[in-house]
């Protein structure tokens, strides 16, 4: 197992409870501490006010000089519209086997499809997402399997589909021993 | 195995490159990429890649030029012209041109997977066919060996048991006595029978010919190579090399392919680029590697690097028990390809047949049964079909007079015993050949 942490870095207002349960989580995925910070950026460096968007790219560069260190893996945690120059939206990306990676929740939520919001679904994506830009970062690819977390998804049914952990083999590529072990 | 596919990005904007490398890495892709088209096309010629996604405007070349440089290099290449100004006149023009997609910029996420994926489906499609068809051929080629003689079982049995191993062979016997059906053979009941079997007739190339036909050659190498080729090795990449007649190659070329087999690194002829590529070695030879080596013409350790098993196929000769399932096998392969009702042999014809040396061995038995089939009754193959007299005179026949009978004899047989054809064919009147039939008592089958 890679003896590291995860820095989980929040840009804008998160509520306190989300980020612990997203926290807990990471933590039992990945069997390392995570820890918590807030970040400061102005974030209308990276809004683009063509697409009314803020470009993806430039702020996983920022999030990596600003924020990250070899020591640990780290994700930006964002809810503004994210977007890179060649896709019209993003959920989040990261560096495969890199050391940082960003995942926004703007696009998760239920009321951006004009359904009735749900706090605890929205939960469950972002956290999913988490993890899946995080695997990125231990460099995991798509996983083939529908139900692993690592399953590429480009719509939130997709999200859905999928469940909030690893499975046996992505584990095992990233030496993280099976739950029963 | 699944073939990684390989994608190719050209686009002069650097974000628009990153962005696309990244998604495409994450999805399990083999990804490189272009700032503009001249470096594409350098690019292109000396790697292969099975989806090129170009932008259409970029500095220099653009886009719709370098698609149709693209097709007329490599016609099958799958390329998919992006822009960010689409217009009704350019996606024809590409489309007419040869793009397999005309996409604009930004694409939502779900639509460039899709796009990838048909594309993806498309190369996966084209490539088992090729395999399929290989490996309909090899089916086929696998029943052709024939023989139920004691020899030939330990051949196949020996077949059996190499198949599913990686190491080299050596495959020794006669002229016809089908050592390349025997490659075929361990190749498909081998582990890497759905990857390409590739075979080289060492023998009908000159030096400079076979280097550049195993390794390949870059564009320029020599005079006449206008394109970069790849060589036999690189095309086996994942299955079998079958090198025939291995026995004629040059000692160059012998230290060449030790490095090669032990390496299973190469450099094509004119080129700087190392090429890995994992195959397995069969060799085929009518020679006495052994003796050569001990002559000094085969390098030994070239020698023990291929003889890790020796499979001996023995003459047809040696096996005369196996000719009338050859001779069954040969009618009913050749009377279905030529559409004909099966047909039978005489039992006089099948006894000369199994008196006979066949020097080209089984290849030789092949096509006189083909010859036969075409030439006979098509009712039955009659001794007369085959093209046997002048290896079977008849040793007891010392005196000219035996001779003279046995000669008319034949050339009766021949012309289904119609004097006028006989007499016209020996050269002799009708009523010389009916005084030379009551001399000899001759009679055709039915009188007797």
């Amino acid at each position: 197992m890679i003896q590291q942490q995860i820095t989980l870095i929040s840009f804008g207002y998160f509520r306190k409870d989300i980020l612990e349960v997203i926290a807990e989580e990471v933590k039992h995925q990945f069997l390392l501490p995570v820890i918590f910070r807030e970040g400061r950026l102005d974030l209308s460096e990276f809004y683009d006010p063509a697409r009314r968007q803020y470009n993806g790219n430039r702020l996983l560069k920022q999030v990596d000089a600003e924020f990250s260190s070899d020591a640990a893996k780290t994700l930006g945690l964002f809810s503004v519209d994210l977007f890179i120059p060649i896709l019209t939206y993003i959920f989040g990306q990261a560096a495969l086997n890199g050391r940082t990676g960003i995942a926004s929740l703007y696009r998760l939520s239920n009321e951006r499809y004009g359904i009735e919001p749900d706090d605890k679904l929205l939960l469950e994506r972002f956290t999913k997402e988490v993890i899946h830009e995080l695997g990125h970062t231990f460099g995991l690819v798509h996983c083939i399997n529908p139900s692993c977390v690592m399953h590429s998804s480009n719509y939130v049914e997709d999200i859905d589909q999928k469940e909030q952990h690893l499975c046996m083999p992505c584990r095992h590529k990233i030496s993280i021993p099976d739950f029963d072990d | 195995m699944t073939k990684k596919i390989s994608i190719l990005i050209v686009d002069d904007e650097e974000s628009v490159r990153d962005s696309l490398y990244s998604w495409f890495i994450e999805d399990r892709y083999h990804v490189e990429c272009a700032e503009n088209a001249k470096v594409a096309l350098s690019m292109l010629e000396s790697e292969s890649f099975d989806i090129i996604l170009a932008d259409i405007k970029m500095p220099g070349m653009d886009g719709m030029e370098m698609l149709r440089r693209i097709k007329a290099m490599r016609k099958e290449s799958i390329v998919i012209m992006m822009t960010a100004f689409a217009t009704v006149d350019t996606a024809v023009q590409a489309l007419k041109d040869g793009a397999f997609d005309y996409v604009t910029k930004p694409f939502d996420p779900d639509d460039l997977s899709h796009l990838i994926r048909n594309a993806a489906k498309l190369i996966t499609l084209a490539d088992e066919n090729v395999v399929l068809k290989e490996k309909v051929m090899m089916l086929e080629n696998v029943e052709d060996l024939v023989g139920k003689s004691d020899a030939m079982q330990k051949v196949l049995g020996q077949v059996e048991s190499v198949a599913q191993s990686n190491s080299s062979v050596i495959i020794t016997g006669e002229s016809g006595t089908g050592k390349e059906l025997i490659a075929k053979a361990i190749h498909s009941n081998s582990p890497r029978k759905f990857f390409p079997l590739v075979s080289v007739h060492c023998g009908a190339l000159t030096e400079s010919l076979l280097e550049s036909e195993l390794f390949g050659h870059e564009k320029g190498a020599f005079t006449g190579a206008m394109y970069n080729r790849k060589g036999r090795f690189e095309m086996a990449d994942s299955g079998t090399i079958f090198l025939d007649e291995i026995a004629t190659i040059s000692t160059k070329m012998q230290i060449e392919l030790l490095r090669v087999l032990e390496t299973k690194r190469f450099v094509r002829v004119g080129g700087n680029k190392e090429i890995t590529s994992d195959f397995r070695v069969i060799c085929a030879t009518n020679k006495d590697l052994k003796n050569m080596v001990e002559k000094g013409t085969f390098r030994e350790d070239l020698f023990y690097r291929l003889n890790v098993v020796n499979i001996h196929i023995p003459p047809l000769r040696e096996r005369v028990g196996d000719i009338p399932l050859l001779v069954e096998y040969f009618i009913k392969k050749y009377c279905t390809s030529m559409n004909k009702p099966p047909i039978k042999i005489d039992s006089a014809a099948l006894r000369r047949l199994e008196e006979f040396s066949f020097p080209g061995n089984v290849r030789e038995l092949e096509n006189m049964v083909e010859r036969a089939i075409v030439i006979g009754n098509g009712k039955k193959i009659q001794v007369r079909d085959l093209p046997l007299e002048k290896n079977l005179i008849d040793s007891s026949a010392e005196s000219l007079d035996d001779h003279e009978k046995n000669h008319i004899f034949q050339i009766l047989t021949k012309y289904d015993w119609n004097i006028t054809r006989s007499a016209k064919a020996l050269k002799v009147d009708r009523v010389t050949l009916y005084n030379k039939i009551r001399k000899y008592e001759l009679k055709s089958a039915e009188d007797k």
